[in-house]
C-alpha cells in the first residue's frame, strides 16, 4: 500500500491504484482517476454507475460484477463497456474509490 | 410423488399437502425458531421437520449426515425434480470417451439413508416468512429448517446467439457432453475454442482440464499440428488465484494452448464461426466448447428475499446460514459464499451445515464454521493430474496434501494425482454422499502442510 496525491488530497492506494479507504474519496478525485484512465469527462451515465457501485459496496462490502451491474444498475452491459472501456466493473470501482472487485473464484 | 428411502419404519406421515388453515396456524406459532420447532410437535410426533431442496451432492450428504446425527428427532424430506444424480466431475471425461454417459448417473433416492423421504417435484417458490415451500402442483411443505442445495443452473439463453448445434457445444451437461463426444470424433482440424462466457462457473478448473485432455487426445490421434487450441476467459489469467494462475498458465503455454484473457463474451455467431466480446474483440472458431453463464434455478427469483440478482443465495460464509431467515441454510453451488463452486467445497461445508442445523434446533449459538477450504484435481492429460488446495484466505501453494510428508504433491503434475482423481468416484458414491468422512481428509484447511514442503515439488512451470 502507498499514498498518492489526487486532486490535492493524499489518499491510500493499493499496488494497482485502487483506493483502500472509500471515505477518502471525493468527486474531484474521481474525475482525476477517470482522466488518468482515458475518460476525459464523466457524464451523468458514468455517475449513475459509479454511484451505484459505491452504494452497493458500502452496503454489502463487495462490489458488484459486470453481470450484476447489467441487471441492476439500469445501464446495460453494452453501454457499460462503452462508458468504461475494457473492464467496466474494475474501472468504475477505481474511479468510485472502492477496492478492486474480488472477482469470482 | 413421495418415495421413502428404504423402510418407512417410523409410521409418520410425510410432511406434505396439509391444508392452508393448518399452515396459517402453524405459521402463527413460528415466531422464534427453536421454540417453533418444539411448539409444532404435537400428536406425539416429536420430530423436527427438515426440508432439503436439491438431491445432488450437498442435499444428499446433508440429508444423510442429519439423519445419522438426529435419528428419530428429525423428519427429513429431500425434494428434487428428477431422480438422476450425476457425478459431475465425470462430465469432463465423457467427450473424450473416457467415461460413458450412463456410468456417471445413479438414482438420487437410492443415495439416501433409510427413512429419508424423497419427493419428486418442481419447486414453485419458497416463502421463508411462512416457513413453507410451494410446489408446482399447488401443494406446499412446511419446515422447521430449510436447506437450499439446488446448485447452479446453466443459462445459455443469457448470451445472445448461444444455442447448442453442430459447431457449438458444452460439456457442462450430460446431453451436451454426449453430443460433444460425437463432434470431437468428427473434428479433423481447425480452430477449437474453449470459452468461459462469464464467472462464476462450477469447477473453474474444468475448462483448463478440457484443454489439456483435448491436447492429449489430438496428439494421440496425430491431429495436434492441425488444430489451434484456444482458451478464452473473462479472467485476467488461467485461474482466479495468482500463483496457481501462473503455474497453470505456464502449463498451457507448454502445451501450445493459447489463452485469450479478459474476454467477456457478448455474442456467439455460429454462422460466421466467431465469438464477439462486449468491447468488440473477436475470436474465430470451427468448434466452440462454451461454458455458459450460471445462475440460480427459476424458483429463486420467485421466492421473496431468498436470492441475489443472479439467483444465488446470500449466505454467511462461515456459518452457512442464509440472510433470508435464521432457519434457512445453504450448501454448495447455490450459496453465494466467496469460494469456488465445486464438489470439494460442498463436501467440506457439510460438517459446518449439519452442526449448525443441530445447534439451531437446540437453540444454541452457531459455532460450526466453514473456512473456505477447497481442493481440485486438475487432469493434465497423459495419465497425470495436478492438485490444488486453498481456503478463503490462503491461495493454492506448492507442498503436499493432506500431510506435508506423506501425501499427494500440490501444484505439480503427477501420476499419483491422476490415480487419486480416478479413485475418487467410488469414494464419492460410498463415502462422501453417505456423509462419512474420507480418512485423512478433514474439512479444515491446513496451510502448514503446504508451506512445509515448498522446495520438493518438482514444479511444472
Amino acid at each position: 500500500m502507498s499514498t498518492v496525491t489526487l486532486a490535492g488530497s493524499t489518499v491510500d492506494v493499493d499496488a494497482e491504484g485502487f483506493l483502500t479507504d472509500p471515505m477518502q474519496w471525493n468527486e474531484q478525485i474521481a474525475a482525476e482517476i477517470a482522466a488518468e484512465n482515458g475518460i476525459a469527462e464523466l457524464t451523468d451515465r458514468h455517475w449513475q454507475v459509479i454511484s451505484f457501485m459505491r452504494e452497493k459496496y458500502l452496503e454489502s462490502g463487495s462490489a458488484p460484477s459486470i453481470r450484476s451491474l447489467g441487471k441492476t444498475s439500469g445501464v446495460p452491459i453494452k453501454e457499460l463497456y462503452a462508458l468504461f472501456p475494457k473492464g467496466p466493473a474494475k474501472l468504475a470501482a477505481k474511479i468510485g474509490g472502492i477496492p478492486k472487485p474480488r472477482g469470482c473464484i | 410423488m413421495i418415495i421413502t428411502a428404504g423402510r418407512a419404519d417410523r409410521g409418520l406421515e410425510a410432511p406434505g399437502a396439509c391444508s392452508r388453515q393448518e399452515n396459517s396456524a402453524a405459521t402463527a406459532r413460528l415466531g422464534h425458531l427453536s421454540r417453533a420447532a418444539a411448539d409444532t410437535q404435537d400428536d406425539g410426533a416429536m420430530a423436527h421437520r427438515i426440508v432439503i431442496l436439491g438431491g445432488g451432492t450437498g442435499g444428499t450428504l446433508v440429508a444423510n449426515r442429519l439423519s445419522r446425527l438426529l435419528g428419530l428427532d428429525a423428519r427429513i424430506t429431500v425434494v428434487d425434480r428428477d431422480d438422476r444424480h450425476i457425478y459431475q466431475p465425470g462430465l469432463l471425461f465423457v467427450p473424450f470417451g473416457l467415461a460413458g454417459a450412463e456410468e456417471i448417473v445413479r438414482s438420487r433416492h437410492e443415495q439416501l439413508r433409510d427413512g429419508i423421504d424423497f419427493r419428486l417435484a418442481e419447486v414453485e417458490r419458497v416463502e421463508a416468512g411462512e416457513n413453507s415451500v410451494y410446489l408446482a402442483d399447488g401443494s406446499f411443505i412446511e419446515y422447521d429448517v430449510l436447506v437450499i442445495a439446488t446448485g447452479a443452473v446453466l443459462q445459455p439463453e443469457e448470451t445472445e446467439g448461444l444455442r447448442w448445434g453442430e459447431s457449438v457445444h458444452t460439456f457442462y451437461s450430460l446431453d451436451g457432453a454426449r453430443a460433444l463426444r460425437g463432434a470431437l470424433a468428427a473434428f479433423k482440424g481447425g480452430r477449437l475454442v474453449v470459452n468461459i462466457v462469464d464467472m462464476p462457473i462450477k469447477c473453474p478448473v474444468a475448462p483448463l482440464e478440457f484443454c489439456f485432455l483435448a491436447d492429449w487426445q489430438l496428439r494421440e490421434h496425430g491431429l495436434r499440428e492441425d488444430v489451434e487450441l484456444t482458451l478464452v476467459t473473462p479472467l485476467d489469467g488461467a485461474f482466479t488465484k495468482p500463483l496457481a494462475s501462473e503455474r497453470l498458465g505456464a502449463l498451457l503455454a507448454k502445451k501450445q494452448i493459447t489463452v485469450q484473457s479478459e474476454f467477456a463474451t457478448g455474442l456467439v455467431d455460429a454462422d460466421a464461426g466467431r465469438i464477439v466480446s462486449w468491447d468488440e474483440r473477436e475470436v474465430p472458431f470451427d468448434l466452440l466448447v462454451a461454458i455458459p453463464v450460471h445462475g440460480g434455478p427459476g424458483y429463486v427469483p420467485r421466492s421473496p428475499g431468498l436470492g441475489d440478482e443472479l439467483g444465488f443465495i446470500p449466505t454467511d460464509r462461515r456459518t452457512l446460514q442464509c440472510a433470508v431467515a435464521p432457519n434457512v441454510f445453504s450448501i454448495g453451488d447455490a450459496a453465494n459464499v466467496p469460494t469456488s463452486k465445486a464438489g470439494s467445497v460442498t463436501h467440506f461445508e457439510g460438517e459446518a451445515v449439519t452442526e449448525n442445523i443441530q445447534r439451531f434446533l437446540e437453540g444454541d449459538e452457531l459455532t460450526g464454521e466453514y473456512d473456505g477450504h477447497a481442493n481440485c484435481f486438475i487432469e493434465t492429460g497423459f495419465h497425470k493430474a495436478l492438485l490444488i488446495d486453498f481456503d478463503y484466505d490462503t491461495e493454492p501453494l506448492p507442498g503436499r496434501f493432506p500431510d506435508a510428508h506423506v501425501g499427494l504433491p500440490l501444484m505439480a503434475e503427477s501420476r499419483l494425482n491422476h490415480i487419486a482423481k480416478l479413485a475418487f468416484q467410488p469414494l464419492y458414491w460410498h463415502v462422501l454422499l453417505p456423509g462419512r468422512d474420507i480418512p485423512g481428509v478433514g474439512s479444515e484447511f491446513h496451510p502448514a502442510a503446504q508451506r512445509a514442503d515448498t522446495n520438493a515439488t518438482g514444479g511444472t512451470s
